[in-house]
């Protein structure tokens, strides 16, 4: 074939962009190009949700999150409860026990202290009803039109038991994929409050904690080895989550669409927008790789917990194509669940 | 959703794919033109239902892949313009024009806004008096009365602040243009359903019989697609060349009157350079003189730029069904999403994009 | 091109020179532009597409494709072992 020559050049890819932290294979990108190769170290490498930590014959497990949603308060939660359950869940899907939070607060001048104090009160509740307290923080101002109002940073500490190892490499082909419900509530509900994209929704945020949910599964395990790995899809949706353990493990995955659940009222607005319900963020679902032989224990366990009651086993691991997630039509065909460039944009087309 | 789910049901898929394998006697070639069909086929893997004998290839269909690079470079230079505000329909942002893309632009402090409708940005322009709003309004003959709606609001409501960056595409004269090529190997074509929506069938009634080729109007979703198939394959094996509507829920052979009419109130038809394929005569619609108030090309004063795209580009090949994208040197390794080097890549809705996101490694089969 | 999806419209008014409507796809409520579609009143199912309805959805259309449609389903999954038991009248094979 002729060389090829493209009429369009590259695009100079020197800046930054809105895409790099969507939790698509941008951020993949930035992180294996300028983080990786900065902090080499192989408790990092593992790129968990989580890091698990040997500390004088006690595993910890560190973890931190930042939160820029905006708007600040969206049905279902707001920023404040935001950064106590997207912690409590990075530290829940290592199997760890939540000890306690940290809790930093970048301010923009101007935010009417009204507002920070809704937003504390909100996050002070949030970590009550997970059973932890903030034990320290810290507190910037940034000048007028540097931030959304508020950003928030928490950091967490939890408690992992010495023979529990969960992690984004041990899948094994013919391992199960449990979710724990259905998907793409957060990043509608937050969509149907942005500007310009106004419309009436009952679609509330998910967010919520999953530490509960977490401790009902591994009671229920007859093996310590049974949950090879758990991911709370968040940015970048259920897609990304599973590209990612797919990558790290090096495993295939086939999914069923038909078992995957969506609220009528998500697929609706994803219709409306042209959006993709698996790329669609969550905050209060979690998705399991477990061995086949204890999906219907764990799934039953699922279901008992309240956070739970919608969970389904939404299909399976395979050998190959490595690192590639499949997925069965409702038709019977096959297609690629790929991983999201960058944000996913309302179109026309 | 009511009138969706009916149309995603696999036992009436597989109902039509069984009657498209007793129908079938010889191999065909169809096209489908709009890119949001080209989405539903990849999506659903109806390439992989249908019998072998029919093979699909896909259209210029995807607006935002056919824009021409000169209006992606004056958007971009408009939108570097401290006091203008560019809002634009989201498949518009990662589109790479001669040096940057808008998301590159927005990066790099310019107001750049997504919009899901032209009324988004009249709101802003009477929100922000202070700034310019320019929206950019591509398309094909769907999206066409809204933005005509906009421009039109803009005038009555006497807004000083809005104006339009247009380049429409017209869906018939992309099709003769594709018909008289020596090249073509279309026998069938699935027109645009919710192109005709809005214009009707009409248009293509001349061109079905001039070619001699049998055209379907289809909707959007597999059992739509399928059902269009199944009829323009009924038409070849028996020798038949008509237009007939598939999508009859949503289009009349007239189409919709009132935005016919405030189409030809606000545009006109003029040529049009597609990006990829080249200059097609009449295919575009531009502002009419007596809006000019509210064109960005006159208010900016936006000069005419040519560039040269060299022949060796292939999306002009897939462009125009010739080839798949599997076919190009560059699909999946200097060209992917992250990092594209053509407008079929970025589009959602693009060839490219449909068969990377969907298909990758079933290319070893097909 | 043109993703158009189909919509309830529950109800409509004027406003700012324009009749707008809400119209709900699925569970949620968006306001769209009715001005193409002077026809179409609450309880009618509108296309959509970048905020404003193309068309009134032909619900007899609809319902006549839909049933065409699961005819031949029916059609697709009769085999010879699933024939009706009735003899042919007509005595043929």
């Amino acid at each position: 074939m002729a060389q090829f020559v493209c009429p369009v050049p590259l695009p100079a890819k020197d800046k930054i962009l809105l895409g790099h932290g969507s939790g698509g294979s941008l951020g993949a990108e930035l992180l294996r190009r300028v983080f990786l190769p900065a902090f080499d170290n192989a408790i990092l490498a593992k790129l968990n949700d989580q890091a698990i930590l040997d500390v004088q014959g006690v595993r910890l497990a560190f973890t931190t999150d930042s939160f820029v949603v905006k708007p600040l308060f969206f049905p279902g939660g707001d920023i404040g409860s935001l950064a106590v359950h997207g912690t409590v869940n990075d530290l829940a899907v290592g199997g760890a026990t939540p000890l306690c939070l940290s809790a930093a607060f970048i301010i923009e001048e101007g935010l009417p202290i009204e507002t920070l104090e809704k937003v504390v009160a909100s996050l002070h509740r949030a970590a009550a009803d997970a059973g932890i307290e903030v034990v320290t923080g810290d507190t910037k101002v940034v000048e007028k039109g540097s931030g959304d109002g508020l950003f928030i940073n928490t950091s967490g500490i939890g408690l992992v038991p010495a023979d529990l190892n969960l992690s984004a490499d041990r899948a094994q082909p013919g391992d199960r994929l449990l979710l724990s419900g259905s998907i793409g509530e957060h990043g509608i509900a937050i969509i149907a409050q942005r500007e310009g994209l106004e419309f009436e929704s009952q679609v509330r945020s998910d967010s919520a904690p999953l530490h509960g949910l977490v401790a009902a599964m591994l009671a229920a395990t007859p093996g310590r080895d049974s949950i090879r790995c758990m991911r709370d899809p968040t940015r970048g949706g259920l897609s990304s989550a599973l590209n990612e353990i797919a990558a790290q493990s090096q495993v295939g995955m086939l999914l069923e669409e038909e078992k995957v659940p969506v609220r009528e009222a998500v697929k609706g607005a994803c219709e409306l927008l042209g959006f993709d319900p698996f790329y669609v963020a969550n905050e209060g679902k979690l998705v399991a790789i477990v061995e086949a032989r204890a999906a219907e224990q764990i799934l039953a366990a699922m279901r008992a917990h309240p956070l739970g009651r919608q969970a389904q086993v939404i299909g399976t691991v395979t050998a190959a194509p490595a690192g590639m997630v499949s997925l069965r039509t409702a038709l019977g065909t096959m297609r690629i669940v790929d991983m999201l460039s960058g944000d996913q944009l309302p179109r026309i087309c | 959703m009511k009138y969706v789910d009916e149309y995603r049901d696999a036992r009436l898929a597989r109902g039509l794919v069984a009657e498209l394998a007793r129908k079938v006697t010889r191999p065909w070639v169809l096209m489908e033109i709009c890119g949001g069909q080209t989405h539903t086929l990849m999506r659903y893997g109806i390439d992989e239902l249908i019998p072998s004998q029919i093979e699909l290839v896909h259209g210029p269909g995807c607006p935002v892949c056919v824009t021409p690079l000169e209006i992606i470079d004056k958007a971009i230079y408009l939108a570097e313009q401290p006091n203008v505000t560019l809002v634009s329909y989201g498949d518009m942002l990662r589109v790479p024009g001669s040096h940057t893309d808008l998301l590159h632009v927005k990066a790099g402090g310019g107001d750049v806004r997504v919009a899901y409708s032209p009324m988004e940005a009249l709101k802003a322009a009477r929100a922000l008096p202070e700034r310019q709003i320019v929206f950019l309004g591509i398309g094909f003959e769907t999206t066409a009365p809204a933005n005509a709606t906009a421009v039109w609001q803009a005038r009555r409501q006497g807004l000083k602040n809005f104006s339009m960056l247009v380049s429409h595409v017209l869906v018939p004269p992309a099709i003769r243009m594709l018909l008289s090529s020596g090249r073509n190997r279309v026998q069938g074509f699935i027109a645009p359903g919710h192109v005709c929506t809005v214009m009707g069938y009409r248009e293509y009634e001349s061109l079905s019989q001039h070619f001699r080729v049998p055209i379907v109007v289809g909707g959007f979703e597999p059992v739509d697609l399928l059902e269009a198939i199944s009829m323009l394959v009924a038409q070849l094996e028996q020798g038949r060349a008509e237009v007939e509507n598939q999508y009859t829920r949503s289009v009349t052979r007239g189409g919709n009157l009132p935005a016919q009419k405030l189409m030809e109130e606000v545009f006109e038809v003029c040529d049009r350079k597609w990006r990829g394929i080249g200059l097609i005569p009449q295919s575009g619609l531009r502002l009419r003189a007596e809006y000019a108030a509210y064109d960005a090309e006159k208010v900016f004063e936006l000069q005419d730029t040519t560039v040269q795209e060299p022949p060796e580009c292939i999306s002009a090949q897939v462009l125009q069904g010739l080839k798949k994208p599997m076919e190009c040197a560059a699909f999946g390794k200097a060209c992917t999403p992250e990092r594209p080097l053509g407008a079929p890549m970025v589009s959602a809705e693009g060839a490219c994009a449909a068969y990377y996101r969907y298909r990758r490694h079933a290319g070893a089969g097909n | 091109m043109c993703l158009a999806v189909p919509g309830k419209l529950l109800a409509a008014e004027e406003r700012e020179g324009s009749r707008l409507g809400r119209v709900e796809f699925g569970g949620i409520v968006c306001e769209v532009c009715l001005d193409l579609v002077p026809e179409a009143v609450p309880g009618d199912y509108v296309i959509v597409h970048a905020g404003f309805a193309l068309s009134r959805l032909d619900a007899e259309e609809a319902e006549r494709t839909y049933q065409l449609l699961a005819e031949l389903e029916q059609a697709a999954n009769q085999t010879p072992a699933a024939a009706p038991a009735a003899p042919d009248p007509s005595g043929g094979m």
